[in-house]
């Protein structure tokens, strides 16, 4: 299946300059899979979405298909094909 | 001959980089690099030509790195992998690095870095990748130490001038610990510092040290800013003693020792830990001759009865000119300078955000 990440403007350096990343998962698969995946071809991006341990940082947030992974299953969410994944910093900082 | 001097200031919000080539009477300023990110670790490695410049930059919502400049920040380089980072089956994670310790001339590409939580690191790239030193990490006594107000963090990494099997390490809370097997076992090394917060007020480790320091040319005799006390040792750190009676009050963050007179140091105290501010308001750097036994005020172009702020564990620092210059930054975002060891300061930055570190040297001609 093919899921689709959109990235935030911040991000987007770390992605290469993309906006939006097309991604080829096995069916049913997580937004960590996704995610891994991700990794792969983008590490920069990567390591600002997760820390070592493939933790969701805290202030980023992954909206699929509108609603925030972390009301869902959080990265262990299951995907469906188009699904569409944005990512967002949420609001933080002081 | 002109010299060119770097100043590198590390903030809460970015980092700000002060360059003088006319003996330090004047700074030119560029920043903030990095405006979002704060930076509680600079380096400035020496060892280099042209120098190398690292940077521990900790940004709220996407992590830590530690980024370097060969150009004197001009440009920045930083990799694109996880080059900082906790291995499989630690279940732990860099929230940020404290600290950036080029080790000694006989190790050229080896850089230390300190993180939290309370871990080191070591680089043997100059500073690009690094790998934790599981010696220290796997330590019985990491499941006592415990979170400072600051954090968890190993801020203080003192390479051996000479011997690269020796390394002292400081964190807070956990104290003071040595290797001299290149890292492979550590030993608490606190005997005689006070931790009045503790039922056994002089445990084997437990301490909330803030920052040790040393003279390159004078190995063994180390001095520690403590939370609270002040101490100096004659034995690389195996036992200490306070050299605190002649100060103000023995509260403080910074300790640092004159790069080449090696019993001059200097310290900034504050009341105590409840009241984090210098006696009165007197903004007053302590300066010591005679390796901590008397110290003297130093207040000359500082601000008397009016300043309530800090100065924290590694914003205070000396170049390597003769006479050396002298350099702190406070919580209030104002740098203050001196180019004749102390004896008198300039403000030469104000209205910063929240000064974490500083650093300075000679980077060339």
């Amino acid at each position: 299946m093919r899921v689709v990440v959109v990235l935030s403007g911040v991000l987007r350096p770390s992605a290469d300059g993309a906006a939006r990343l097309e991604v080829d998962a096995a069916d049913g698969a997580t937004l960590d899979a996704v995610l891994d995946q991700l990794a792969a071809r983008h590490p920069a991006l990567d390591r600002r979405l997760r820390d070592e341990r493939g933790d969701l940082r805290r202030y980023v947030n992954f909206y699929l298909d509108g609603e925030e992974c972390r009301r869902l299953d959080g990265a262990a969410t299951r995907l469906a094909e188009g699904a569409e994944i944005q990512i967002i910093p949420s609001v933080a900082g002081g | 001959m002109t010299h060119l001097t770097l100043l590198a200031i590390g903030t809460r919000k970015g980092l700000w980089l002060a360059t003088s080539r006319d003996d330090r009477a004047t700074w030119r300023f560029t920043g903030p690099h990095r405006p979002v990110d704060s930076v509680y670790a600079v380096a400035i490695d020496t060892r280099r030509r042209p120098a190398r410049l690292l940077a521990g930059f900790a940004n709220e919502h996407f992590g830590p790195v530690v980024a370097t400049s060969d150009d004197l920040g001009e440009t920045w380089a930083e990799p694109d992998h996880r080059a900082l980072a906790f291995p499989e089956g630690t279940d732990a994670a860099v929230a940020r690095v404290w600290q950036l310790a080029p080790a000694s001339a006989a190790e050229p590409d080896v850089v230390y870095a300190g993180t939290e939580p309370t871990a080191l690191f070591r680089s043997e790239d100059g500073g690009w990748s690094y790998e934790l030193v599981r010696g220290l990490w796997d330590h019985p006594h990491r499941g006592d130490w415990t979170p400072g107000g600051g954090g968890m963090a190993l801020h203080t990494v003192l390479p051996h001038p000479t011997d690269p099997r020796r390394v002292t390490v400081a964190m807070s809370t956990g104290g003071v610990y040595r290797t001299e097997d290149g890292g492979g076992t550590w030993q608490a090394s606190n005997t005689g510092i006070r931790a009045p917060f503790l039922p056994d007020e002089y445990p084997e480790y437990g301490q909330c040290v803030h920052k040790v320091a040393r003279h390159p040319a004078l190995a063994d005799r180390l001095f520690l800013q403590n939370h609270p006390g002040v101490y100096r040792s004659d034995d690389g750190g195996a036992s200490w003693r306070s050299i605190a009676d002649a100060l103000p009050s023995d509260f403080g963050f910074p300790v640092v020792v004159h790069p080449h007179r090696r019993d001059v140091v200097y310290a900034f105290p504050l009341v105590a830990d409840l009241r984090r501010f210098p006696p009165d308001g007197n903004c007053r750097v302590y300066r010591s001759e005679d390796a901590g036994e008397t110290w003297t005020p130093l207040a000359h172009g500082l601000p008397q009865g009016r300043f309530w702020s800090a100065v924290l564990r590694d914003a205070m620092c000396v170049d390597d000119a003769e006479p050396a210059g002298v350099y702190f930054g406070s919580r209030s975002g104002e740098v203050y300078a001196s180019r004749d060891e102390g004896e008198s300061w300039r403000r030469i930055a104000e209205h910063l955000p929240d000064v974490l570190c500083v650093r300075a040297a000679t980077v060339g001609e």
